[in-house]
């Protein structure tokens, strides 16, 4: 489904526009795709380009500018639910494409030509993909390097959020006696390289302890955990090249 | 030294949590310091065929050439290494086999793979790559992409319309713009590289990269350098552990000590004494 962009003023919509071209352009004149009679808007007062599922705004420095998510704004790669604002008109952008998290965005990798090659077989498909792309160069050569640098939307979709509480490991005897290490990170190494080293794993069904490299094995509750990824259980106590240490789980 | 005892070299592909086929396949092989990796696509198992197609014919045609001849010597009549013309000759090869495959056969229509493969020679490697396979380097403390994907995205953020943060947020993912087998010819696209003691080059399909952020992706490699086979099993177990929503598959090679080539003067003298 494409994206759309739905205008409106004072909370009440509009209009909708389908963005199923590759450009369209937004101003007080009569010719623009999406035409606004108002004296806050220019002539032509800004445009957005789609290339296949992702879309850019970009103003067409309009005499009074334009706001995406409140900030004035020359260029901007959209986002689901962004708003752009021309005077007192809002546009909201909405892309109902699967989001990262879905399964569909993982679709399998498609092929896109490139419009060079002259033995293409030319099904009528490919000429359209052809054709398409062949904007896209366009669209680099003659965009603007984006004078202002376009707000960075919403934080990038955060992976995978950790299941099991924070995890910690206590240094129980030696020189660091008491020590608390925090298992934030995805991997953790323990040891000292060329000597002993072991690597704790932060799992979705748990944390994880392997032996990385050594002469001997790290030990869990005095036995040795042999090559295999061993599952650490809260209390359980590590001993690794003579410092033992406690695993446990914060509250 | 020669390089099978200079290189470890690790590998292993997996289906991940979402697909029931694997069209991914890889292949290594010390002895001839030779890498190489890709990732199918088409319907049915045609994407494992075409993958499958493209890693047979690179490692057997490469490794049937080096029995008779040095990777760093010049072809016959140009100034281009054999080691770099095998590569790219042998892409070539592979995508008229795939393309020919899918031609005569409908189960088979428009098949193809992106590749990436290494050979490593006379202390550098030489490179080829087609499309969003990618070839990683650590190097020290530094970790980065050799590559340069031949997709849509990368071109985006080349010609500055993205920047690579915001490239992640981008809908349009997986469109690469070249493959291998799709057309009957190809423009595989060759490098060579010099290569120090100590680095480690990770050879991945999207399923890696995809999943699992490059920053996640050197941490591993920093960490767990010292067990390259623990390597692998970690950077696959997070792409799964992230989703797995595609095949993944990853290579390691790690240069453990130098390997020039042996000298003119040396295999003269040791095929004397051969003699």
């Amino acid at each position: 489904m494409p994206a759309k962009l739905i205008l409106s003023m004072d909370g009440v919509v509009i209009k909708e526009y389908a963005l199923n071209k590759e450009r369209i352009t937004i101003g007080r004149k009569p010719h623009n795709d999406i035409a606004i009679d108002n004296l806050a808007v220019s002539s032509e007062h800004a445009a957005v380009i789609t290339i296949l599922n992702d879309s850019f705004f970009e103003d067409l420095n309009s005499t009074n500018g334009s706001l995406v998510n409140g900030t004035p704004t020359l260029k901007h790669f959209l986002q689901n639910n962004d708003v752009i604002e021309i005077g007192k008109y809002k546009l909201k952008y909405l892309n109902d494409q699967p989001t990262q998290t879905s399964a569909a965005d993982f679709e399998k990798t498609m092929v896109l030509r490139a419009p060079v090659k002259s033995s293409a077989p030319s099904a009528a498909a490919t000429g359209a993909q052809s054709a398409k792309y062949e904007a896209t160069t366009q669209f680099n050569a003659t965009s603007p390097r984006a004078e202002t640098r376009p707000h960075v939307p919403q934080a990038a979709p955060a992976a995978a959020a950790p299941a099991a509480p924070i995890a910690v490991i206590q240094i129980l005897n030696g020189p660091n006696l008491g020590k608390e290490l925090e298992l934030i990170k995805n991997l953790t190494t323990l040891g000292k390289p060329g000597v002993q080293v072991a690597v704790l794993a932060r799992r979705p069904h748990g944390y994880f302890i392997t032996h990385v490299e050594g002469g001997s094995f790290p030990l869990v509750n005095g036995s040795t955990i042999g090559e295999q990824p061993h599952q650490l259980n809260d209390h359980d106590v590590i001993e690794l090249a003579g410092i033992k240490m406690e695993f446990y789980l914060k509250a | 030294m020669n390089v099978n005892e200079a290189l470890e070299i690790v590998g292993q592909t997996n289906p991940g949590m979402v697909r029931s086929h694997n069209e991914d396949s890889i292949t290594f092989d010390a002895d001839y310091g030779l890498a190489v990796l890709a990732d199918g696509m088409g319907g049915y198992n045609a994407g494992e065929v075409a993958s499958g197609i493209a890693v047979s014919v690179l490692s057997s045609e490469i490794r049937h050439h080096l029995d008779g001849a040095r990777p760093e010597q010049k072809v016959a009549g140009s100034q281009e290494e054999v080691g770099v013309a095998l590569l790219r000759d042998n892409v070539r090869k592979a995508n008229l086999s795939i393309y020919n495959a899918a031609q005569s056969q409908p189960q088979y229509a428009g098949m193809g793979t992106t590749i990436v493969a290494g050979l490593f020679y006379d202390n550098r490697v030489a490179v080829v790559h087609v499309g969003d396979s990618r070839l990683y380097r650590l190097r020290g403390e530094t970790f980065e992409t050799v590559t340069r994907d031949h997709s849509l995205l990368q071109e985006q953020i080349d010609s500055g319309v993205l920047s690579k943060e915001l490239a992640r947020l981008s809908q349009n993912k997986n469109l690469v713009t070249r493959a291998v087998g799709i057309d009957a010819d190809v423009e595989p696209e060759v490098h060579v590289y010099d290569v120090e003691v100590g680095d480690i080059y990770l050879f991945c399909s999207d399923g890696l990269n995809d999943m699992v952020e490059d920053e996640d992706i050197g941490a591993t490699l920093q960490m767990l350098q010292g067990n390259l086979a623990l390597a692998v099993n970690q950077l696959i177990e997070q792409a799964n552990d992230n989703g797995g929503r595609d095949n993944v598959s990853v290579i390691l090679v790690k240069v453990r000590a130098s390997y020039p080539a042996p000298s003119g003067w040396w295999t003269k003298l040791t095929s004397w004494f051969r003699n």
